[in-house]
């Protein structure tokens, strides 16, 4: 009887997951509720976590309940602890989920909410979740060993080499495309600037506060932090509103680019406890606080999504970035869908914590099933707005023309309607001066959650619900270029130990200032080229982290192949073999367009090519040819970048299956590294702490 | 509703490290008195543990993107 229930119940979901996909997918021509997509991706997640996630984890995986976990069998009462797996799935949750599941979908909308959508919710599934699930059980059965450090173990040094060299340069790129999206949003606006600016005070007082004040007591001071952030929110207002101070925080994209430069270094420098760690606490507050609000109020609102489900742009005439429907939007939607960053959490940190295997399940796949909702609320957002509006907002100057009017009239003549006077009153209501060719995704976002805030919760806070959204961003934001700018420090001494063992010494101060002076000059020079860019620079970077996080993805991947072989699992292998096909077919044709292409908006020889041109037939402005030279050199830097990474994703990729190309003709390779069995003493009486 | 609501107020301390401190001399007691003979030392003071634990969680990539 249960079990007949329980097929029934599953019927159901299977049908309604079924008609809400289709109901999105043949959707032409006329508003569709938000609802469906919610629905759609609610059935998906609940079909995929209840049978291919288990299925994977009980034949493919064989996971042993019986087995004690590293947790247990190393417990230090520190990094080592047992931890119960809800309390583990918020740690990994929040330490996965950054804001490149909310940009990513914003700017792969110009497409039409359908390629993002699909890719959001079936490449998740298939492969994210797939992903995680597996880097997180093998490390677990390593002693929690790095994802580097497998790699090593289990296909050779090459691998391992990889992997750090590939995880540095992702480092890089991808806190300079981050610190290029908080430029954009605070640029001309004092109010998003000196509420972004309040956080890193606030964030120092948290952190005195636990430190000396009430050492240890972190809710107390997160209770503070919170509720002083909140305050910078309304304080931003009225200091916009200030005719003296508003002057302070008024600047050019140039200017905040060298204070952002200036503090990722001085957050290097500083010790954890005075800002990165404060600042952590309130980003994770404030974003589980946000995006639960943001789910209660699509669902309250239901509003409708207004952007067609494809748009002309999927020809790779696109405003917000260049390049064709594939390979791109799979390379502009990496969180959410697959990451290959996550891996690095997966693998280290999170099987330190586990108790038991039978929870790696719904700590593997189940977080990446959340973050994938959260890149579908991003793109329910930005497609809720209208498009001529989420157009206006996106297309960089450099695309639409800088005049207003030009803007409006180019967009218009997409088939996006739009008017200087929608667009003035809109920013009014926002409390911004203009919302024209603001790109980055951060406004456009904002815009969105605050129209969704604003009809679910008050119509007359609007201004407060937009800055709201820009420091929800923001703050976490600068936390991942915080901290990414100390994982790259850290990085980078451990390299250049090597050479110089002086250098590896983490505490030692010339060493600290020096690599950290040259990661920030890492990313600083690709987010001041940013800047410079009349494009917007975002268009240039973002396809570029794409292809290095998806990059890191597929190494995980090999690994977990690799291995998966190795134990005599072949005919399993393409559970995480697929995935990776997919992935080099991805990245390798993403990248052979950004090498190769000969439209000037997607092949980085091609624009170089055409800016010399320009520039030797002096049909340039004067101040375009003034910067066109740094251009010129970026964009021939950018493509040896993606060369270099696809190089490196072949080389692992070929690795892996010599390694395995060995172990199926009987040769010697490495060992399985695998730790042998304990049995948990936990299974008889079973106490989750 | 009231053991519910202190279950939630555990909950949220568990998950912000509010009782990292009570968990490590938990921890202590249940390890460190049997078998003293590798380390014997006192357990930390409550601002000693914190400062280790706040230092060694922030060691490493601990943020995604």
């Amino acid at each position: 009887m249960n079990t007949q229930l329980n097929k029934i119940i599953w019927l159901i979901v299977s049908i309604l997951g079924a008609t809400a996909v289709g109901g999105i997918a043949i959707n032409r021509g006329e508003d569709i509720n938000a609802l469906w997509f919610v629905t759609a991706a609610l059935c998906i997640y609940a079909i995929a976590y209840r049978f291919y996630a288990a299925w994977i984890a009980a034949n493919v995986l064989v996971i042993d309940t019986t087995r004690a976990t590293p947790a247990e069998r190393l417990d230090n009462g520190k990094d080592f602890v047992p931890t119960n797996r809800w309390i583990l799935f918020g740690h990994h949750f929040a330490a996965i989920a950054g804001p490149g599941p909310l940009v990513g979908p914003t700017l792969a909308a110009q497409f039409g909410y359908l390629p993002g959508t699909l890719w959001i919710l079936f490449g998740a599934v298939l492969g994210g979740c797939v992903q995680d699930m597996v880097t997180l059980f093998l490390s677990t059965r390593r002693d929690a060993k790095s994802l580097g450090q497998m790699a090593r173990d289990e296909l050779g040094q090459l691998g391992g080499t990889a992997a750090l060299i590939g995880t540095f340069f992702i480092m890089i790129i991808l806190i300079a495309v981050l610190g290029l999206v908080v430029v954009n949003a605070m640029k001309h606006s004092p109010w998003a600037t000196s509420t972004v600016a309040a956080t890193i005070p606030i964030a120092m007082i948290v952190g005195v506060y636990m430190r000396f004040i009430r050492p240890g007591q972190v809710l107390e001071a997160s209770a503070i932090g919170v509720i002083l952030l909140l305050l910078s929110v309304l304080a931003g207002g009225w200091i916009d509103n200030n005719a003296t101070l508003r002057i302070l925080f008024d600047h050019e994209g140039l200017t905040l680019a060298w204070w952002v430069m200036a503090y990722g270094f001085a957050a290097a420098i500083l010790p954890v406890w005075l800002l990165l760690a404060p600042r952590d606490y309130l980003s994770t507050y404030i974003k589980v606080g946000t995006i639960t609000l943001l789910a209660l109020a699509i669902i309250m609102l239901q509003p409708e999504v207004k952007m067609p489900a494809l748009t002309q742009f999927i020809d790779g005439t696109g405003p917000i970035f260049g390049g064709k429907l594939f390979p791109f939007v799979f390379i502009t939607i990496a969180c959410g869908a697959i990451s290959g960053f996550h891996a690095l959490i997966a693998s280290g940190t999170t099987p330190k914590l586990l108790i038991n295997e039978r929870d790696i399940r719904m700590i593997g796949y189940g977080a990446m099933l959340l973050e994938s909702f959260v890149a579908l609320m991003a793109m329910i957002a930005a497609t809720v707005l209208d498009p001529g509006v989420f157009f206006a907002i996106n297309s960089p100057a450099g695309v639409v023309g800088a005049l207003e009017i030009d803007a409006v009239a180019k967009i218009s003549s997409w088939g996006f309607p739009v008017s200087v006077e929608q667009m003035q009153l809109l920013a009014n209501q926002m409390g911004e001066a203009s919302l024209f060719a603001r790109t980055g995704g951060a406004p456009s976002l904002a815009v969105g959650m605050a129209s969704i805030f604003g009809s679910a919760f008050g119509e007359k806070l609007l201004a407060l619900w937009y800055h709201f959204a820009i420091m929800f961003e923001a703050i976490f934001i600068l936390t991942t270029l915080d901290a990414g700018t100390r994982v790259g420090r850290f990085m980078l001494q451990d390299m250049l130990g090597n050479i110089w063992p002086r250098m590896g010494e983490t505490s030692w101060t010339p060493s600290v200032i020096f690599t950290s002076a040259l990661v920030v000059s890492g990313w600083g020079y690709f987010l001041y080229i940013g800047v410079i860019d009349p494009n917007g620079g975002v268009n240039i970077l973002w396809p570029l982290f794409g292809i290095a996080n998806q990059m890191l993805a597929a190494i995980a991947l090999s690994v977990a192949t690799g291995i998966l072989i190795k134990s005599d699992k072949l005919k399993y292998a393409w559970v995480t073999g697929l995935p990776l096909l997919w992935l080099i077919i991805i990245t390798s044709s993403a990248a052979w367009e950004k090498i190769a292409s000969t439209d000037v908006r997607v092949g980085f020889f091609a624009g170089a090519n055409d800016l010399v041109a320009k520039l030797a037939s002096g049909s340039m402005s004067p101040e375009k040819a003034s910067v066109a030279p740094q251009l010129i050199f970026n964009l021939q830097l950018d493509a040896w970048l993606t060369v270099f990474f696809v190089a490196l994703l072949w080389l692992i990729v070929f690795d892996m299956l010599r390694v395995c190309g060995r172990y199926l003709a009987g040769k010697p390779v490495p060992p399985l590294s695998e730790s042998p069995h304990r049995p948990s003493r936990w299974v008889e009486d079973w106490v989750r702490d | 509703m009231l053991s519910q609501l202190k279950a939630g107020w555990r909950l949220l301390r568990r998950l912000s490290g509010d009782d990292a401190y009570e968990r490590y001399l938990r921890h202590y007691a249940k390890c460190h008195q049997s078998d003293c003979a590798s380390e014997c030392h006192t357990p930390l003071s409550k601002k000693e543990f914190y400062k280790q634990w706040q230092d060694e969680k922030w060691n490493g990539v601990k943020r995604c993107c």
